[in-house]
């Protein structure tokens, strides 16, 4: 395969993986609001959730061997499981590896959650927290085609909904905590019934 | 089950023979007021132990204890035998759990029967053991009474030190929580977990620590048995009632003079164990079984104290808990009071107990006070139909026992405060034990 | 044998999906935790409730298919 086809399949393979991860975020903050409507039951978002991410992971694969492939640049299968071990833009890879291991961590664990203990599988869920925005410095840093107008601003909208989906959970979440913290106190005493008065 | 003594007496004739102890707890402790291992055996003479080649003393002893009718003191009011029977010969070897947690705050009566006749105790402990095949023994007193942990340590270096322990005993002291002391909570914080319920879907399952079967059983439960071993079933039944033989602790407390913890035969009516403690003024109602237990008005009060009779009026056993409420208090207000503390008991684990409860003590609170809405009453039926039953322990299913109760008791008063004119009662100080909040 | 469906109210998080798919036999109580009553389930629901045991993150939702069982919190009625 030509080097030309596989750079560009890397590009565009990479832009759709970043579109279809940031839907996965996105899905992924809106599931954990509890609250249900009819367009939108909230076994409906875990679905979509759960197809989404994985569509995002057939799309990511494409991209890493691709980008591996290629060898215009020689970036090494290393590269793809060891953060900064390409020899290419080093640090801009590296960032895209650790999102990847991070991500590869999720989608394991999730396979296989009911096997595993709840408190695991949600430590390690969280880690998408922080695999998004290293995919997106990966997607920014790499800079291959940020000079074009509309994939900065296709960055900048999901940046948006990112945020925007976080900020709405946050407020959310304080409502419900808020309510449980509202419950009635009566201090308790340390002395009982005394003990002295024993008859039959 | 005849007493054996270790020595042999060639003076006999001269010494009359003692008649047998009665089948009290408290005896030793009535008549001489010391708890030592020397006034026990003294009192009671030495526990009934299989000799050595003894094959049969375990079904024997299983058989005596069907025999007696004792059923649990700890609220659940389990037949003993059966529990037993559930555990006996599983491999590996059972553990017997002492539970004398008591996290409901107006019972004493573990603490007093550990501070004053801690050997009956571990004799019962020691004999469910034997029987079981367990191989050791833990002790659980609440974190919050340091005193009664002393004692009971006391008493068991003493048995330690006159060579008394075939199975090894251990003190533990779980949170005083009043969940702490529920079987499957405490089971799981002996493993090393939280002191939670656990939910368990079928009901007769034994429970496990680690690997181990637990038999958790009342340490009144346990002194009842030592009392059958010595005394044989028909003895034990010779007090109390057929059905509900034997004596129990309660724990009387709220506006009496004498609150404390008495001794008496299942089935003495309720008014004379209340009389007993001295009411301050004409009793009003009383809490019967503890904080998730049920009210009883005045009318009620000559039925006999033992589970079935009391169940007809409308009250519980439970751990031996009554709570005298003067005829001049509100029982919409003490009402209100327990629901706040049991909300803030609740181990939140299960929503509608986390939710619910708040909820429940929140409207309660309201109609204390005068302040309910019309939609109150509807509210709180609603509410109490939705806890009821949907934790996965009992403790949500207590408190809307106690608040139906109170509802029924006192529904006079519930009506005027309704109205918005509560009685003045609803501002005296509690008579609760253990919670002096307004 | 009838098949029953029982809630693990430890486990519960309130997320409701099995209220969603099957309104039939799961209500939602005024704080989103689901009510069911025992009884058992018709015969062309217990695919859908096997579905939803599935799809309950917390694994929350038993569905069995066995002899009675008594729901130890629930008092006799």
């Amino acid at each position: 395969m030509s080097s030309t086809v596989l750079w560009y399949a890397t590009r565009a393979t990479g832009l759709v993986a970043m579109v279809l991860l940031t839907a996965t975020t996105v899905l992924g903050i809106v599931t954990a609001n509890r609250g249900t409507s009819r367009r939108w039951p909230g076994f409906a978002r875990q679905d979509l959730h759960r197809r989404i991410s994985l569509l995002s992971v057939v799309f990511l694969t494409g991209h890493v061997l691709t980008s591996v492939l290629d060898t215009y640049v020689h970036i090494g299968w290393a590269a793809v499981v060891v953060p900064l071990a390409s020899p290419y833009r080093r640090g801009w890879v590296a960032a895209g590896t650790v999102s990847l291991d991070l991500m590869a961590a999720v989608a394991v664990t999730s396979l296989l959650r009911h096997r595993l203990p709840a408190r695991l599988w949600r430590a390690v869920h969280w880690l998408a927290y922080l695999s998004w925005p290293v995919a997106m410095a990966h997607a920014l840093g790499m800079g291959t085609d940020m000079r074009l107008g509309w994939v900065l601003d296709l960055c900048a909208a999901c940046i948006a909904a990112v945020v925007g989906a976080g900020a709405w959970r946050i407020v959310l979440a304080t409502g419900r905590a808020r309510r449980t913290l509202a419950l009635p106190s009566v201090r308790r005493r340390p002395q009982g019934v005394p003990v002295k008065h024993l008859t039959g | 089950m005849t007493r054996t003594s270790s020595t042999v007496d060639d003076d006999r004739s001269a010494r009359p023979t003692p008649p047998p102890p009665a089948p009290e707890l408290l005896g030793a402790w009535r008549a001489t007021g010391r708890a030592d291992l020397v006034a026990h055996v003294d009192h009671f003479g030495p526990l009934p132990a299989p000799g050595p080649g003894d094959r049969h003393w375990g079904e024997r002893f299983a058989a005596a204890l069907d025999a007696s009718g004792l059923t649990g003191r700890g609220g659940a009011a389990f037949p003993s035998a059966r529990k037993m029977a559930l555990v006996r010969g599983r491999r590996p070897a059972p553990t017997v759990v002492v539970n004398a947690c008591e996290g409901e705050p107006a019972s004493s009566k573990d603490a007093a029967l550990l501070s004053c006749a801690p050997h009956l105790v571990l004799d019962g402990a020691e004999l469910a053991a034997l029987a079981s095949g367990a191989d050791r023994i833990v002790v659980c007193v609440g974190a919050e009474r340091p005193d009664v942990a002393v004692a009971v340590d006391r008493a068991v270096a003493e048995r330690v030190g006159s060579g008394h322990d075939p199975v090894p005993v251990a003190v533990e002291r779980p949170p005083g929580r009043f969940v702490a002391g529920e079987e499957s909570a405490l089971v799981s914080w002996l493993g090393g977990g939280p002191a939670a319920p656990t939910f368990r879907p079928r009901r007769g399952e034994v429970l496990l620590l680690g690997r181990r079967p637990a038999l958790v059983h009342n340490a009144e439960t346990l002194a009842h048995v030592a009392l059958v071993a010595r005394l044989g079933p028909a003895a034990f039944r010779s007090t109390g009632l057929p059905e509900a033989p034997g004596t129990l602790l309660c724990t009387v407390s709220g506006a009496v003079t004498r609150p404390g913890v008495y001794e008496v035969a299942m089935g003495t009516p309720v008014l004379d164990v209340v009389g007993g403690a001295g009411p301050e003024e004409a009793v009003g109602a009383v809490l019967t079984g503890g904080f998730g237990g049920s009210w009883i008005g005045a009318g009620a009060l000559g039925a006999p104290y033992a589970p079935a009779p009391l169940a007809r009026v409308g009250g519980v056993v439970g751990a031996g808990v009554l709570v005298v409420l003067p005829r001049s208090g509100c029982g919409i207000a003490e009402t209100a009071r327990i629901a706040a503390f049991m909300a803030g008991e609740s181990a939140g684990q299960c929503g509608p107990c986390v939710f619910g409860l708040p909820a429940l003590a929140g409207d309660l609170a309201a109609l204390a006070q005068g302040r309910a809405d019309r939609a109150l009453p509807s509210r709180l039926a609603r509410r109490l139909e939705a806890v009821d039953g949907r934790g996965a322990c009992r403790h949500p299913d207590g408190v809307v026992r106690m608040v139906r109760s109170a509802l029924a008791v006192f529904a006079g008063d519930a009506g005027d405060h309704l109205r918005g004119a509560p009685c003045p009662g609803h501002r005296r100080p509690s008579v609760l034990p253990r919670l002096r909040a307004g | 044998m009838p098949t029953t469906i029982t809630v693990n109210p430890v486990a519960c998080e309130a997320y409701g999906y099995c209220a969603e798919l099957l309104p039939e036999l799961v209500t939602l109580d005024e704080w989103g935790y689901p009510v069911v009553d025992g009884r058992p389930v018709p015969a062309h629901l217990v695919e859908l409730a096997q579905q939803a045991a599935r799809r309950c993150p917390r694994r929350a939702l038993l569905v069995e298919t066995g002899p009675d069982r008594v729901w130890p919190g629930s008092p006799p009625r």
